[in-house]
């Protein structure tokens, strides 16, 4: 294991290296199939470097613990907006999960229907390419459109271009209230109808999720507001009466130990943990998710599966093996828990169109010229 | 500023290209006759002027496609063209390039409210997005000043930003997906109706490169129902500091107006001589505004209203109509053209961490006094994007340059106090060799080395976004 203290350190070691680096946070989100190379960590580029409460900005080093900086921004009663996954629990590892590995696998919980992706909270990154260069793009202030956006590209990259070594986020006030409206007993197709009208309501919503088999047994639809208390109180209200006509039992929750519990529930996808088939996660146009999840069900009986982002994320635990992939026409599908041999054939990432597999691979030779980072993970 | 020298050899095939191109385009979508050419001569950064080699005007992708088989084939350099309102001078032309502008595809070519997304051909108005699903309540959140008349297009390009993109953020957090052209002539798809990318984040570098990676002739964006109400509050504060120190208290307080707005003395009394909305005479103004419902409304105008009390404000204007309403923002919306009216202005775009604001406004009036030019601010206060306004006088020698020495310095002091040469109105040939001082020589390599990727002839947009120096190289191979 190589451990830099520095990222002079990260260079040089990335540098004069001759093998390929299997390059990891606290390596709790290590879904490539092979895991080839020497295993690279950014831990010690650790530390909050820069916190500025009143203009809502965080800068770390990539390895700082993800802990550490909620515990931080929850000091000044603040939070990141992409309400990031723990990765743990589904993917059976532990490990101290980072900042740096969360902007690197793009990882958003619930709310990124409403406060965006990890992405688009991302303001800026310090990174280390493949041929040991130091490079810096974006910053650390919310609107700057100087030269290309390569913040978004490294966002999502895996470490496939590049070593993170500090990044630095948008981040929001913790608002004062919560509100879930709960439904209960909607099929999937009806509840994707009433997380649609909710999310196309102007209540802004900020999570929308649907569990066909909840912890009770029965079908599960939540939606949630935050913001103020009165806001919260008015629209819940709203929604549970515009929701109304779906025949549902519906009730409204504020109490906030039971909704962040219920929220976590479906951001860690805590179904899953501790099965034994295969764990997909699938981007659709959310009207789409009844029928794709149709075609698993007929594919492999016993799939079980959890739609969030009202119904544009689909999470699903099938029979071992089992090619998801080729039932989603439109949108990507991601292989996250599988054994080696199925991440092999089946690959853990959606191919790509062949213009774009070639845009890709082309800016993979650019930033990584001896292909040492990760490589294959993404291919 | 510098241009490259024109390429002689294309210059002197000028007539073969237009009758190549006139093979795969209507007569009409052509457009070679000098005196015609003269109309995209420059963008909304006048003070740099070049007509093009020739103009067309596709009418969709294929015809996109078409073109730029052609001027692949030929060497020819493109110049993507939206509506013309660039102030960075990212669509000028040079005399050697086509310019290739898709204000014919206007189109919408899918609304679907379920999924929450509207599929549009790039050449629509921005404004002209939300007028095609305003009826239904919907609108498109990012909101340029410009949005009569910009275009998607550049929107895209530009990564353009609003006056509400606190709340809803930037173009780049609204597209969700493109039909981009390649210099080749290759169609490509990128994103869509989904969330998110399952490989490399290519449309987040799309989105804000300038023109220079591809051309975006359709879009899917994202669109929300509109809010039940809005309305703004304005405050006047007798310093910089203190308005300041309020802005950074209300957000530490956790509410999250959609918008604040910040003039200082000279853009208030400005605005107040052109339009009249009664503002007060005092050293900085603040116009918050909050959406929601009456009485959500109420609820966050309380809270904002009590910090900003603590603040000692010389003045606190609530709104209790939409005629009200109007007035608070009649001066902020006339403030650019109060500017104009007194003299010829150059708006800046840098952006700064807010905690820096009192300081940079403190320096920009210094630098002010040395230049001897005056300069008004105006700006999004809530993200620290800067609008400086310089005022010079076109006609007199020697003003432009000074004003540019002038406006130059205030993007450096950006950078310097930790932040950026450009919010959002992007780089083009304005910003281009001030891109040194914010980027290391290998921070611009890797981004010059994306565009290799995309546009191995650097043939697209090519004399924009990098210092002449920087890309001289990559542009001397190309050719
Ligand atoms: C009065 C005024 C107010 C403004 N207010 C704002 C504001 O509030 N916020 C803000 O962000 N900007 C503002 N702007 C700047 C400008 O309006 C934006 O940059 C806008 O997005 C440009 O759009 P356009 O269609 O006019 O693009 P153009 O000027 O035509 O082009 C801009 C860039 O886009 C590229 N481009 C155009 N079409 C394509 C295409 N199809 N594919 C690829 N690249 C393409 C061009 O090559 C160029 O680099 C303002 C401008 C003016 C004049």
């Amino acid at each position: 294991m190589m451990t830099p203290a520095s990222e002079a350190e990260t260079a040089e070691m990335v540098a004069s290296t001759k093998s390929a680096l299997l390059i990891q946070g606290g390596g709790t989100r290590n879904i490539g199939a092979q895991n080839i190379g020497t295993p690279f960590s950014t831990a010690a580029l650790s530390g909050v470097r820069l916190y500025e409460p009143g203009a809502l900005t965080i800068v770390a080093g990539a390895g700082t613990p993800m802990a550490e900086i909620e515990a931080t921004l929850a000091s000044e009663s603040q939070r990141l907006a992409f309400e990031p996954v723990d990765h743990r629990g589904v993917l059976g590892t532990n490990g101290t999960p980072t900042i740096g590995g969360a902007v690197a696998a793009n990882v958003s919980g619930p709310r990124r229907i409403q406060a965006g992706a990890c992405r688009d909270s991302l303001l800026g990154v310090r990174f280390v390419d493949g041929a040991g260069r130091i490079l810096k793009n974006g910053g650390r202030v919310m609107k700057n459109v100087t030269g290309y956006d390569l913040v978004k590209l490294m966002a999502g990259s895996w470490g496939t271009l590049g070593v993170l070594t500090e990044v630095s986020l948008k981040v929001q006030a913790i608002p004062e209230a919560a509100g879930t409206v709960t439904l209960r007993g909607l099929d999937a197709t009806a509840a994707t109808k009433a997380m649609s009208a909710a999310l196309g309501s102007p209540y802004d919503v900020s999570g929308a999720a649907h569990l066909p088999v909840g912890k009770d047994g029965t079908a599960v639809t939540m939606i949630r507001v935050e913001g103020l208390e009165t806001s919260v109180a008015y629209r819940t209200e709203k929604l549970k009466a515009m929701l109304a006509s779906t025949g549902a039992d519906i009730e409204i929750t504020h109490d906030a130990a039971t909704a962040a519990q219920a929220w976590a529930w479906v951001r860690d996808v805590t179904p899953f943990h501790n099965g034994a088939g295969d764990v997909w996660r699938i981007s659709v146009k959310p009207t789409d998710g009844p029928q794709v999840v149709a075609a698993i069900e007929a594919r492999a009986p016993g799939a079980q599966v959890i739609y969030d982002w009202g119904g544009g994320l689909i999470w699903v635990e099938v029979t071992a093996d089992t090619d998801v992939r080729a039932l989603v026409s439109q949108g990507h599908a991601t292989l996250m828990r599988a054994s080696d041999a199925t991440k092999d054939r089946l690959g853990v990432f959606q191919p790509e169109p062949a213009p774009l597999a070639a845009l890709s691979a082309g800016l993979r030779t650019k930033f990584d010229p001896r292909s040492i980072l990760n490589p294959g993970l993404m291919e | 500023m510098d241009m490259p020298t024109p390429n002689p050899e294309v210059l002197a095939k000028k007539g073969r290209v237009v009758s190549r191109l006139r093979q795969v385009l209507p007569a009409d979508a052509v457009i070679s006759d000098e005196a015609e050419t003269r109309a995209y001569e420059c963008d909304a950064l006048t003070a740099y002027r070049c007509p093009p080699l020739a103009a067309v005007l596709p009418a969709s992708t294929e015809e996109v496609a078409a073109v730029l088989k052609i001027c692949h084939d030929e060497n020819v350099p493109v110049v993507p063209r939206g509506a013309g309102t660039s102030l960075a001078g990212g669509s000028m032309p040079t005399a050697d390039s086509i310019i290739l502008g898709v204000a014919r595809m206007t189109e919408v070519l899918e609304t679907d409210y379920e999924n929450r997304f509207i599929r549009v051909q790039t050449g629509r108005t921005n404004l002209s997005v939300s007028g095609a699903v305003e009826e239904d309540g919907f609108f498109y959140a990012p909101d340029p000043s410009s949005q009569l008349a910009c275009a998607i297009a550049g929107n895209i390009a530009m990564n353009s930003g609003g006056a509400h993109c606190l709340k809803y953020g930037v173009t780049t957090n609204n597209l969700m997906g493109v039909t981009m052209v390649t210099m080749d002539g290759e169609i490509m798809e990128i994103g869509g109706a989904h969330l998110d990318a399952g490989g490399l984040d290519l449309l987040g570098v799309i989105c804000g490169s300038e023109g220079q990676l591809g051309v975006v002739t359709e879009a899917t964006l994202r669109i929300l129902h509109k809010p039940e109400g809005a309305r703004p509050v304005l405050m006047g504060f007798d310093s910089n500091e203190v308005a300041g120190q309020c802005v950074s208290d209300i957000i530490k307080a956790g509410i999250l107006p959609v918008a604040i707005e910040f003039m200082d003395r000279p853009c208030i009394r400005a605005t107040e001589d052109f339009a009249k909305a009664g503002y007060p005479d005092c050293e900085a103004l603040l116009i918050i505004e909050v959406e929601g419902s009456d009485q959500e409304i109420d609820a966050q105008l309380e809270r904002i209203l009590a910090i900003a009390r603590t603040h000692n404000p010389v003045e606190l204007r609530e709104s209790s109509s939409t005629e009200e309403s109007a007035r608070i923002w009649l001066g902020r919306k006339s403030a650019f053209g109060a500017m104009g009216q007194i003299n010829d202005y150059m708006c800046l775009d840098g952006t700064i961490p807010v905690s820096q604001l009192p300081y940079v406004l403190r320096r920009i009036g210094e630098l002010s006094k040395d230049y001897g030019l005056d300069v008004g601010n105006v700006f999004h206060a809530g993200d620290g994007n800067m609008h400086p306004l310089i005022l010079f006088d076109a006609n007199k020698p020697g003003d432009l340059e000074k004003c540019e020495a002038f406006g130059a310095d205030i993007l450096r002091l950006c950078v310097e106090v930790g932040g950026c040469l450009t919010g959002e109105h992007g780089v083009g040939i304005e910003k281009r060799d001030l891109m040194v001082d914010q980027y290391a020589a290998a921070d611009l390599d890797i981004q010059m080395a994306v565009k290799d990727v995309f546009d191995p002839k650097w043939l697209l947009n090519p004399a924009k976004v990098f210092p002449l120096q920087s890309s001289e190289p990559r542009r001397m191979a190309a050719e």
